[in-house]
């Protein structure tokens, strides 16, 4: 690179960080104060950008973002007070969920209220064309953006420091309790702040539409972006945003300047992965002040009585019986059940009893659906042979990811194994000679005996029934016993000697080696698998179900897994926005069961 | 007076069932979520196609039904759904699907079912040569033939030095790769200079643009579309990447891609598309008015195909006068139809139609992107040999 280039590529790095800033930012102040990790960040960004774009024709360019900021701010603080407020006392992650289906239900609505094309919007006027600096041509507007993130940053920072308010929302991130036990309004505080996140989020949209179209995929693409960034700067710490944007905006420029444009697959996730090891809080974060109270020690799991396990031997035979009804296509959903079911009921191990977060599970049942078709497909190994060797390659992976994870905790931990998840997507995403590339492997079929249908299922359904009970049996041995000490209360469970981390290391793996299982049996019911089986939106799919089901049950999983497929499956040929429709259920269901469905079973 | 009332029902129903018997059903699965902008007008065209075919008597007899189902835009789920079409609807044919990942599963799906799949949309050159089975046919001109189309153009202008850009997944891959050995053979002696490959979907344009004129090209070849494709026109035209640039583009010529640009639409990029509004051949003519009556809106470029994969099915069942798998596969090899591009021929050694594309130059015209200059490409012209086609299917 000449120097002319560098200094060119060092300025886009800084224009992409300032409105990765402006984005994160919001999400940082919201999950500082409120605790929640909202998925819907992203799409409060989407829609100020199609506000922007929209209200640009009638008002301009520079009027349309006050204007969609304003609004973005009021509809953050509507979210809250309709949604999350009902919610603060729900376990932690219900929020996620809700802020999830929210996800699914704004993106609907952009596509209904402004059509499926892309929308360019104008250029900013004032700012419409290039300076040149070094020999290039260099944008104004990137420029007016280089000089707009430090003065948010700045803005954020007096506010914080200089106000009142500011001083009451580092109490409440710092230490909730204890805010609210000096007489602070937490409601009132907490939808403040979420609306002013909001209407962050709509300020970066607004300002992104000289550069980019307003689209509907960019929600997503723009969540993992904003959560990284948040993450390596140290949650809920503002400067660590504006560090870590600059930091990753700036590598990001130079990799494609020095040609290297493939590894932005997943440079951030690296980046995000070193940092984490070796600074487990972020670059400018602090440890989170364990929160007090009830529902921060979950009772324990009550193990199985003779009654329900009679149940349950009753619906394994009962589901063993359905081919004598139905050979046709209940069979086919059933089998994507069960293989949903068993990778929930592992993520559920890690989560719930494990007390480890993970937003990166399907990187094992990804990593078992390639080590199975591998096996096939480039050693001619025999399917029996491959659907149980194939979640070796998932211990595998569970086996090195975790070692670096049982090391963090909390939204850390859960980061890093999307980090993870992320690296081994991309891996499986551009070694094309080995893995198929984007197409994936093709070509996976069951042994004669076992490909109709019928047969399919049946082994399905025997290794699921395996493969969970195994699970559950687990957790009331001394093995499981002290992987629940150790999630309720670390410290007294090391006293006693008990290894934490390295019984949570075991417990991810054996997690993964399930999760794969769960994959290998995905793969051969496909025929086909592609990078998609180890994506985040899979590992989304499976967090929901355990969620939708109830974290602090033992058939919580499996029903949120059989109500999720059954729901995409039945709502997706009925209904056009379908996406919203399946949103707006499981908002019912977060607002009128917090405990999950298993969880309201077992309280009524 | 119950009696008859019983009797009528009875009547109904059976009449009912009859008729149920007599439809010949095809099975729909895209991803219209994940691509709506293509892909509401592929259904919109897939249904007029439907109508026409039932207005006119139907198929040998009997009513042609669509049966259309959301593939949620992943191999997974997409073989699911097609499973139910098979199991549950009990379709004569599987139809659709739009990204390579999901056609390619379908298509192996289909192979392993022993069903007939019309593969409308996906450009993956795989699944009619690698991966591409007995059972599996395309409409749309592939990723390779839109490539090679270009190469003729590209190859006049005697540009020495190329730059590449191209979206991370098997498309922008392959079209690269094709670009590559292809004008390397029509031009011997030409540089490729830079290649960057962002993220589909992610392309951080202003870095992008920035290193594509470090490496001081004479043209540019790019497979970017949608999003995409706006980002980098923009920050392209800002920092004027194009102005002493040639700029051939896969794609861009079709209104799903081209219409968003409006004026910021680059001057004189060679592009394949579809210049909708100029094509005045009888055949197009009559498509396009029957299209804006019906949907009071003017076509796509998925409309045509959505369209004419309707009327391909269609078709094949009056050349095989019935709707059995094996006689459709025998009547599909060499079947001859018109479309709204034009008369097609779907090819007895791949199972590759021989649908064109319209290859011209963008230009701006009332603030608004158009193509000029532009000609209808015949697909059948732009294929490797047959031995190297035979080498690759491996059947």
């Amino acid at each position: 690179m000449s120097g002319s280039a560098i200094l060119l590529q060092l300025l886009n790095g800084l224009a992409s960080a300032s409105s990765l800033f402006l984005v994160a930012a919001g999400l940082s102040l919201i999950f500082g104060v409120t605790r929640v990790v909202n998925f819907a960040h992203g799409s409060l960004y989407m829609l100020g950008m199609y506000l922007a774009v929209w209200l640009s024709a009638k008002f301009g360019f520079w009027a349309s973002v006050p204007m969609a900021v304003l609004l973005i701010g009021v509809a953050g603080a509507l979210i809250e007070i309709t949604v999350l407020r009902r919610i603060y006392k729900a376990p932690e992650l219900l929020q996620l969920l809700a802020t999830f289906a929210l996800v699914l239900v704004i993106k609907d609505f952009a596509l209904w209220a402004w059509g499926p094309e892309d929308m360019l919007g104008p250029r900013a006027p004032g700012f419409a064309g290039a300076v040149a600096i070094a020999g290039g041509q260099f944008p104004q507007y990137d420029l007016l953006l280089i000089a707009l993130g430090p003065l948010v940053f700045v803005f954020l920072q007096v506010i914080l420091k200089r106000t009142r308010w500011g001083i009451l929302i580092r109490a409440a991130t710092q230490d909730r309790e204890m805010a609210a036990a000096l007489g602070v309004d937490q409601r009132r505080l907490f939808t403040a702040v979420f609306a002013l996140g909001a209407a962050l989020a709509g300020l970066g949209g607004a300002l992104a539409i000289p550069r980019e179209p307003a689209s509907l995929e960019i929600d997503l693409a723009l969540i993992s972006d904003a959560f990284v960034i948040v993450v390596v700067g140290g949650l809920g710490s503002i400067p660590g945003a504006f560090l870590a944007a600059l930091l990753i905006g700036v590598i990001k420029a130079f990799c494609i300047g020095l040609g290297y444009s493939k590894i932005t697959l997943a440079v951030e996730f690296i980046v995000m992965a070193i940092v984490l090891v070796l600074r487990p809080w972020g670059l400018l974060g602090r440890p989170l002040a364990a929160a007090r109270g009830a529902g921060s020690v979950e009772p324990p799991l009550p193990a199985f009585g003779r009654k329900e396990i009679l149940a349950l031997a009753g619906l394994a035979g009962a589901l063993a019986l359905v081919p004598l009804a139905d050979s046709g296509y209940i069979l086919v959903l059933l089998t994507d059940i069960l293989v949903f079911a068993l990778f929930a009921a592992s993520l559920h191990f890690i989560i719930g009893p494990g007390g480890m977060l993970s937003f990166g599970h399907a990187a094992y049942f990804g990593l078992g659906a390639y080590g199975a078709a591998l096996l096939v497909l480039r050693f001619g190994a025999p399917m029996e042979l491959a659907l149980a060797a194939g979640p070796l390659l998932a211990m595998t992976g569970a086996l090195l990811f975790g070692w670096f994870c049982v090391r963090l905790s909390g939204v850390y931990l859960a980061m890093l194994t999307l980090a993870f998840a992320q690296i081994a997507w991309s891996v499986a995403f551009q070694w094309d000679s080995v893995t198929g590339g984007s197409n994936g492997l093709i070509g996976v079929w069951p042994s004669a005996w076992l490909a109709s249908k019928t047969a399919y299922y049946l082994l399905t359904l025997l290794a699921g029934i395996l493969g969970i009970s195994f699970l559950w049996r687990t957790l009331y041995s001394p093995f499981g016993y002290a992987l629940r000490a150790g999630r309720d209360s670390p410290l007294r469970a090391e006293a006693i000697g008990i290894d934490v981390r390295r019984i949570q290391w075991a417990a991810f793996t054996l997690a993964g080696v399930v999760a794969g299982l769960a994959g290998a049996l995905h793969a051969f019911s496909k025929g086909s698998i592609s990078p998609e089986t180890l994506s985040v939106p899979r590992s989304v799919d499976g967090l929901v179900m355990v969620l939708l089901g109830g974290l602090h049950t033992l058939t919580g999983p499996l029903w949120g897994a059989a109500l999720f497929t059954w729901l995409e499956d039945s709502v997706s040929r009925g209904i056009e926005y379908w996406r919203a429709a399946i949103g707006a259920v499981i908002l019912l269901l977060v607002l009128a069961f917090p405990q999950g469905i298993a969880g309201y079973l077992r309280r009524a | 007076m119950r009696f008859a009332r019983v009797f009528a029902a009875l009547v109904l129903g059976l009449g009912c069932a009859v008729a149920q018997a007599q439809t010949i059903t095809i099975g729909e699965l895209n991803s219209y979520k994940v691509f709506p902008a293509f892909l509401e007008p592929y259904k919109k065209g897939m249904e007029l196609a439907v109508e026409e075919i039932n207005a006119s008597g139907g198929v040998l007899g009997r009513k042609l039904e669509l049966v259309t189902r959301d593939d949620g835009g992943t191999p997974g789920d997409a073989v699911r759904v097609a499973e139910e079409l098979i199991s549950r609807e009990r379709v004569n044919v599987l139809m659709g699907t739009f990204a390579s990942n999901v056609g390619l599963a379908v298509a192996n799906l289909a192979n392993q079912r022993k069903v007939l799949f019309l593969a409308s949309e996906p450009l993956t050159d795989k699944i009619v040569w690698e991966n591409g089975n007995r059972y599996t046919f395309r409409l749309r001109p592939s990723t390779y033939m839109q490539t090679a189309m270009l190469i003729p153009e590209a190859a006049k202008l005697k540009k020495k030095r190329w730059a590449i850009v191209y979206p991370n997944y098997e498309y922008g891959q392959s079209a690269t790769a094709s670009f590559k050995k292809l004008l390397s053979q029509a031009q011997p002696g030409v540089e490729f200079v830079a290649e960057q490959a962002p993220a589909l979907g992610k392309i951080d344009a202003g870095a992008v643009v920035q290193a594509l004129a470090d490496a001081k090209p004479d043209a540019i070849f790019s497979s970017l579309f949608a999003a995409d494709l706006q980002k980098f026109v923009r920050e392209g035209n800002t920092r004027g990447l194009f102005r002493n640039t040639a700029v051939f583009n896969l794609l861009a010529g079709e209104p799903e891609y081209l219409d968003p640009l409006k004026d910021e639409t680059p001057e004189g990029w060679w592009v394949t598309g579809y210049p909708w509004s100029e094509i005045n051949t009888p055949e197009h003519k009559r498509f396009r008015d029957a299209y804006q009556k019906r949907w009071k809106d003017y076509p796509r470029q998925g409309s045509v195909v959505g369209y004419s994969a309707v009327h391909a099915v269609a078709n094949a069942i009056r050349k095989a006068k019935s709707a059995d798998t094996e006689k459709l596969i025998e009547a599909l090899k060499g079947l001859e139809m018109q479309t709204p591009f034009g008369p097609i021929v779907w090819r007895r050694i791949d199972h590759q139609s021989t649908m064109g594309a319209y290859v011209g130059q963008l230009t701006k015209r009332e603030g608004k992107g158009v193509m000029s200059n532009w000609r209808y490409v015949d697909g059948a012209k732009f294929q490797p040999s047959d031995e190297e086609i035979r080498k690759l299917r491996k059947d």
